[in-house]
């Protein structure tokens, strides 16, 4: 493999990566799941710029952070920031990066990591912008694919639910393209994948198929990838309440599946995924999250220079 | 005697086989309207064997280069530049879009950091016939026919 430099490289969108880029983040993880490193990053400091709501990206960035021997100075909430006085983002992160060894900020607006990086000295890595990318989740939803199905090439891998709005799914789908995987795509025709997400599928001539409901894809299925109905994404709460329970897992939905098959989900559930199904084997949404902190470890180690 | 309804230019730059009616944006465009000290004439709606009617730019006494046209070709791309040297022309070039278009159209995506923040904005060219753009910033792709000039 040619030999891979991500210092002070920003995390912007999966697709600045190649396959061999990624499959180094993937290998760095799983050494840092098998051993710590508490004095790595020393001395570090990474700015958390939340001006979304987050629970895992943001902790487990945290989390990582403080694990690897680093700091982190953050937003108590973006409503006390200078950008509720008006202040634009990128004179925002012109001041943040002076503080900071790494920025990691997620924001509503399509494109404003890009921006940020185009702005920072520093790397930025992207924990969300608008519908558009979030990169870390897809490294972390590979690495637990690759954890469970021991390849991440030529998989069947069905992605359900909110195929529209949902940023997970299209870094996802456009990942998976790299490896040849077959992609089955299940949501409500108001919420299927968008066309732009489609062409890029195709340009990696990426066999895909559309369907409405997934029983009868289920035992063709190695990962099923579900993600939440996003009610704040909807503008009428009548279409929401129309799609919120189309898609619920249960015990019943899986008697079929074969034997390496699992769910993994991004995380928060509603209704999608019945507590009954957390005590099969097939469960693999808690792990998946779990594996964020070793993700976020490798890409804050390989961005700031930590050497293992 | 000759009437001319454009006068001929010594030395400069005539951009010719202009789409009727989009003279005006090209001139802004350039941005022949702010920085420009030379004399500028627009001719609208001239008759055309090729495209049936045509708006034609001349600048006086400026060669303007086939780089600084090309980023017409978003909106004209039918357009030639000619450089007149002594009434004469001397070089002619058919516009061709760039790789790269920055600080000329608006991001349509409403949602694309660009349409909120102060700043350029910046597209790839990532297919050519039928113009194809894809936002660097959102990242989403459009087609030619959604897109707006700045």
């Amino acid at each position: 493999m040619a030999k891979v430099n991500f210092k002070n490289r920003d995390i912007i969108s999966i697709k600045d990566f190649s396959k061999e880029e990624i499959l180094h983040v993937l290998n760095t993880a799983k050494r840092f799941k098998e051993k710590t490193h508490p004095n790595l990053l020393k001395g570090k400091i990474l700015a958390s710029l939340f001006f979304e709501p987050s629970t895992r990206t943001r902790f487990s960035f945290e989390s990582a952070m403080e694990r690897l021997g680093g700091s982190v100075i953050t937003l108590a909430e973006a409503k006390v920031s200078s950008s509720a006085k008006g202040e634009s983002l990128s004179d925002s992160i012109r001041i943040v990066e002076k503080y900071c060894d790494a920025i990691v900020m997620r924001h509503s607006l399509e494109g404003s990591a890009r921006l940020a990086a185009e702005v920072s000295n520093n790397p930025v890595i992207n924990g969300g912008d608008g519908a558009n990318q979030h990169p870390t989740q897809t490294f972390l939803d590979l690495f637990s694919i690759l954890e469970t199905q021991k390849k991440l090439n030529c998989l069947n891998i069905a992605l359900v639910g909110d195929l529209k709005y949902g940023r997970t799914v299209h870094s996802l789908a456009y990942a998976l393209s790299l490896f040849g995987c077959r992609l089955y795509l299940v949501s409500p025709k108001s919420l299927c994948m968008p066309d732009y997400v489609l062409t890029e599928l195709k340009a990696n001539k990426t066999h895909y198929s559309e369907h409405l409901r997934p029983e009868r894809i289920m035992n063709k299925i190695d990962v099923f990838y579900a993600t939440r109905i996003q009610k704040e994404r909807f503008a009428d709460a009548i279409e929401y309440e129309k799609v919120k329970d189309v898609y619920i897992i249960n015990k019943s939905l899986l008697v079929n599946v074969k034997k390496n098959f699992r769910i993994l989900h991004p995380l928060p559930r509603v209704n999608e995924i019945n507590y009954e199904v957390d005590e099969t084997p097939y469960a693999y949404y808690f792990q998946q999250a779990s594996n964020g902190l070793w993700v976020r470890q490798a890409l804050l180690a390989l961005v700031l220079g930590g050497k293992i | 005697m000759r009437v001319f309804k454009v006068y001929a230019i010594k030395n400069g730059t005539v951009i010719d086989h202009i789409p009727q009616g989009k003279g005006l944006k090209i001139i802004h465009l350039l941005g022949l309207d702010k920085s420009c000290n030379n004399i500028v004439t627009l001719g609208m709606g001239f008759d055309s064997k090729r495209y049936s009617k045509k708006d034609i730019v001349k600048i006086e006494k400026r060669e303007l280069t086939a780089e600084e046209v090309n980023k017409i070709a978003v909106i004209a791309q039918t357009a030639t530049l000619n450089i007149i040297r002594n009434y004469k022309i001397v070089k002619k070039h058919q516009v061709a879009i760039p790789e790269i278009l920055e600080k000329i159209i608006r991001c349509p995506n409403p949602n694309c950091v660009t349409n909120h923040e102060p700043g350029k904005t910046k597209f790839l060219v990532i297919k050519k016939k039928p113009i194809q753009l894809h936002c660097y910033f959102c990242e989403r792709t459009f087609a030619i026919e959604e897109i707006t000039i700045q």
